[in-house]
């Protein structure tokens, strides 16, 4: 069980992450906001509660791997990157600019702590299963996560790599959906159904657990569960809110998928998303 | 004239593997349902738990090499060449070659010799595909002696590679396994004057016979084994050109964007001489034997002499 003060830190630090994903996507003028708000609470309790890792050792052999299948929420993994002390927090405004290491989406051999390049979606989940598939051949007990998106999951590569995970019982490895209901062109629901979404991994042969992707202490929970269990991969839904956080980006989550705040909605957003302590003072 | 010795460079990736299998525990191996065919199965019999037959799933199987070579493995990835090249296209460029993985994309029925299965089956255009891409080596052997150079190169080599094999039985084009391979180092198979014949693959020996036929006529032929087709020997085939003052490229792929393109891209830009290609024009392939269907598609050693007479006589 994790203790209520542990569950508060994790909050702040997921805040603290939707607000470095909006001066950074402000500053940069462009980037993904939406996709990123609604997974700060996931990467907040993977990379502040679960993974194991060194930053001062972003290649030691032991640690878990963790890869953002959806490679545009870059600027949530920057973020969480800088504050697990990967590189300094002053470059994160940097994002999307000539010669900044922080490209648009994720490269792994720019940014240390990234373990695969993305941004052509769909290709995540075969990778984490290859980093899977090697644990098992040199004996290391590391935990792969993998975070996918709804719309990604209309990928066909998505299937063809849940295919494998099961296949091989990696149960060394995590799959997090985001499930955040959009896509770019509208509702996933419109666009290209997917559901019945838990039905499919459960067929596909994976463990399946949902929860809500806001909620700290389920997102926990679901993931010490997914660890725990033996014999078949486990995929988590989280259901989750586009641009979580940010009222006007909830309520007009389209407009936010691919667009920055501008300076003005950079105050307002981080007005909304200020620390409950400083609040108080 | 003696009787060639046919060996298929399918069979000798497929013992390769099994020599650096032995050797080195981080080799693992993936096919995509045809591993019989592209001859992987002699590594799965021997060390199955280091290879991985993804199904008929290419795409998967590319990203899913990336993600074992980002964990340290050496991962070499097989099917035909149609399907490794043009089915995971996106894979390899970013799964791949965007992060430099360690992967050796190893393809076999390469080019119109695939025969029989006809054009969905014949890879024309993947040399042209996987030569795009930055980060990435093309390789294609001249025979079966120097695929396992090649394959051996491709293990200590750290980086993303595509290497192109055939289907058929091919004919030796050396006679010993010594001389070096040097990965973007051209051969020179024959010397000569008059012209310079460049050429990969199975073409490497029309060439030589090309070069043999045209001593008659008291032609000297240059022959020139460019078995890299990325990174381009740009040296040597300035040289040539320099020195031969004509040139004529043989490959078996389209000619479109593959070796011949590669090498005008190099005379174009350094020393303007006479060329002409020999290749599969821009057009699909069909059903029929790999011999018919070379002689339909012109890709024939009398072709390339041809060829030679042609730029010999717009040489100035
Ligand atoms: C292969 C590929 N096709 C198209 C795109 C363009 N694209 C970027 S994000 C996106 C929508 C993704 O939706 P989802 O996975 O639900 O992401 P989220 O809503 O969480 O941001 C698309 C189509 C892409 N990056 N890759």
């Amino acid at each position: 069980m994790i203790s209520k003060e542990k569950t508060r830190e994790l909050e702040k630090m997921a805040r603290q992450l939707r607000r470095h994903i909006i001066e950074m996507t402000c500053a940069a003028v462009s980037g993904h906001p939406g996709g990123a708000l609604s997974a700060a609470d996931m990467v907040a309790a993977l990379y502040f509660y679960k993974l194991r890792y060194n930053s001062q050792d972003p290649s030691w052999p032991e640690r878990d791997r963790f890869v953002m299948s959806k490679g545009h929420a870059a600027p949530v993994l920057y973020a969480a990157l800088a504050e697990a002390g990967y590189f300094p927090k002053k470059y994160l405004k940097t994002l999307r600019q000539l010669g900044s290491s922080l490209q648009g989406h994720v490269d792994m051999l720019s940014v240390p702590g990234i373990e695969m390049s993305t941004g052509s979606l769909g290709q995540g989940l075969s990778a984490a299963n290859g980093m899977a598939l090697a644990a098992r051949i040199d004996k290391k007990d590391y935990h792969v996560y993998c975070m996918l998106g709804d719309g990604e999951c209309q990928e066909g590569q998505v299937w063809e790599a849940a295919m494998t995970s099961a296949h091989h019982r990696l149960d060394n490895l995590t799959v997090m959906v985001d499930r955040n209901k959009y896509q770019i062109d509208g509702k996933v629901e419109d666009i290209k159904n997917i559901e019945p979404f838990a039905l499919k991994w459960k067929a596909f042969g994976f463990n399946v657990l949902s929860c809500d992707g806001h909620n700290m202490k389920a997102i926990i929970e679901a993931l010490d569960r997914a660890t725990d269990f033996k014999g078949k991969p486990t995929v988590i839904i989280c259901d989750t809110v586009k641009g979580k956080g940010v009222s006007f980006m909830e309520e007009n989550p389209l407009s936010y998928h691919g667009k920055a705040p501008t300076p003005e909605e950079e105050k307002k957003a981080l007005e909304q998303l200020c620390h409950i302590e400083e609040f108080k003072i | 004239m003696n009787e060639k010795k046919l060996v298929a460079t399918r069979d000798a990736y497929g013992k390769a593997l099994v020599l650096l299998g032995e050797q080195n525990p981080n080799i693992v191996v993936l096919d995509a349902d045809l591993a019989a065919s592209t001859r992987t199965s002699m590594f799965a019999k021997e060390f199955p738990e280091r290879f991985f037959d993804m199904g008929v799933a290419e795409q998967d199987m590319i990203s899913t090499a990336a993600g074992l070579a980002a964990s340290g493995k050496i991962a070499f990835a097989s099917t035909f060449a149609v399907f490794g090249a043009g089915r995971a296209w996106d894979q390899i460029r970013i799964s791949v070659a965007y992060t430099r993985q360690n992967v050796k994309i190893v393809v076999t029925h390469g080019g119109i010799t695939t025969g029989e299965d006809g054009a969905s089956h014949q890879a024309n255009e993947d040399l042209a595909i996987m030569r795009a891409i930055p980060n990435m080596t093309v390789i294609v052997p001249a025979d079966a002696i120097e695929t396992e150079k090649v394959i051996k190169t491709a293990a200590l080599f750290y980086g993303p590679m595509y290497i192109r094999l055939s289907r058929g039985k091919t004919p030796l084009v050396y006679e010993s396994k010594d001389g070096d391979f040097k990965i973007g180092k051209g051969i020179v198979m024959r010397k000569g004057r008059d012209v310079t014949i460049f050429a990969c693959g199975i073409m490497v020996d029309k060439a030589l016979d090309a070069a043999l036929a045209l001593e008659a006529s008291k032609i000297d032929c240059r022959v020139v084994n460019l078995h890299t087709i990325k990174p381009i020997d740009k040296e040597l085939i300035i040289e040539c050109a320099k020195e031969t003052s004509a040139v004529v490229v043989a490959e078996e792929h389209s000619i479109i964007g593959g070796l011949g393109s590669a090498v005008a891209e190099v005379l174009v830009e350094n020393c303007c001489v006479p060329m002409a290609r020999i290749g599969v024009s821009d057009m699909f392939g069909e059903s029929g034997k790999p011999e018919e269907l070379l002689v339909k598609y012109g890709l024939t050693s009398q072709k390339i002499a041809s060829a030679v007479l042609s730029v010999l006589k717009r040489k100035l």
